[in-house]
């Protein structure tokens, strides 16, 4: 299970190197998106997507909000 | 692996950073007021008017301690005679924004509800700040490329 985070947290492990990762469809990315966030949409994360993200770097991922 | 529960949305909540095709695009975050006067539920509606109109203002959101928004009041409310409370005499649960919606769609509401200003929270309901519809409709008009 992922650790529940805020935005100081995550704005210390992106400055720390973590990878930051949007779930949400592509329209929304491609509109707006946290900079230096890449695209993973939540449809398609399954095992294979470890391919795209460097083992070792922390992950931070996010949608539009905990609702 | 990290969660970032609050999100996209948390992160414009807080006028920070965005890219993408919309990046600079005016949205209800970064058109609201954010200086906008504040009361609690308790406090007196003649104190609130002084102190929101000697600061230049005609309304005032009502908050808890933790900045959700309960009421808004706007210049009608403010007007009420009488020694009422700000819980007395607001508009409870008002309609709000998030701060990611576009101008031109802000601008094409407030205009058919008539709405002289809305807040923008968070998606908790926490305040960000006060959208003025003369902001919005400038902002709007400049997007088209007419005169500010």
């Amino acid at each position: 299970m992922p650790t529940e985070i805020g935005r100081e947290d995550a704005q210390r492990l992106v400055a720390e190197g973590a990878q930051l990762v949007e779930v949400l469809p592509k329209e929304e990315f491609d509109e707006q998106h946290l900079p230096g966030a890449i695209h993973i949409p939540l449809r398609k994360i399954d095992p294979g997507v470890r391919a795209s993200l460097a083992p070792d770097r922390p992950v931070v991922v996010y949608c539009w909000d905990s609702a | 692996m990290y969660d970032y529960t609050a999100g996209k949305l948390d992160w414009m909540a807080a006028g920070l950073p965005i890219e993408g095709a919309a990046a600079s695009r005016p949205t209800a975050g970064t058109v609201a007021r954010r200086e906008v006067p504040t009361c609690h539920l308790e406090e007196s509606l003649r104190d609130i008017r002084a102190r929101v109109r000697a600061a230049g203002w005609d309304a005032c959101v009502v908050v808890n301690e933790k900045r959700i928004v309960l009421g808004l009041l706007r210049a009608e409310q403010l007007a009420r005679d009488g020694d009422g409370t700000a819980g007395s005499a607001m508009r409870p649960g008002p309609s709000t924004f998030r701060p990611h919606v576009a101008i031109e769609e802000l601008a094409k509401t407030m205009a058919a509800r008539d709405l002289p200003n809305v807040p923008v929270t968070t998606s908790a309901g926490e305040l960000i700040g006060l959208l003025v519809r003369e902001d919005v409709e400038k902002a709007a008009h400049a997007r088209q490329g007419g005169p500010a």
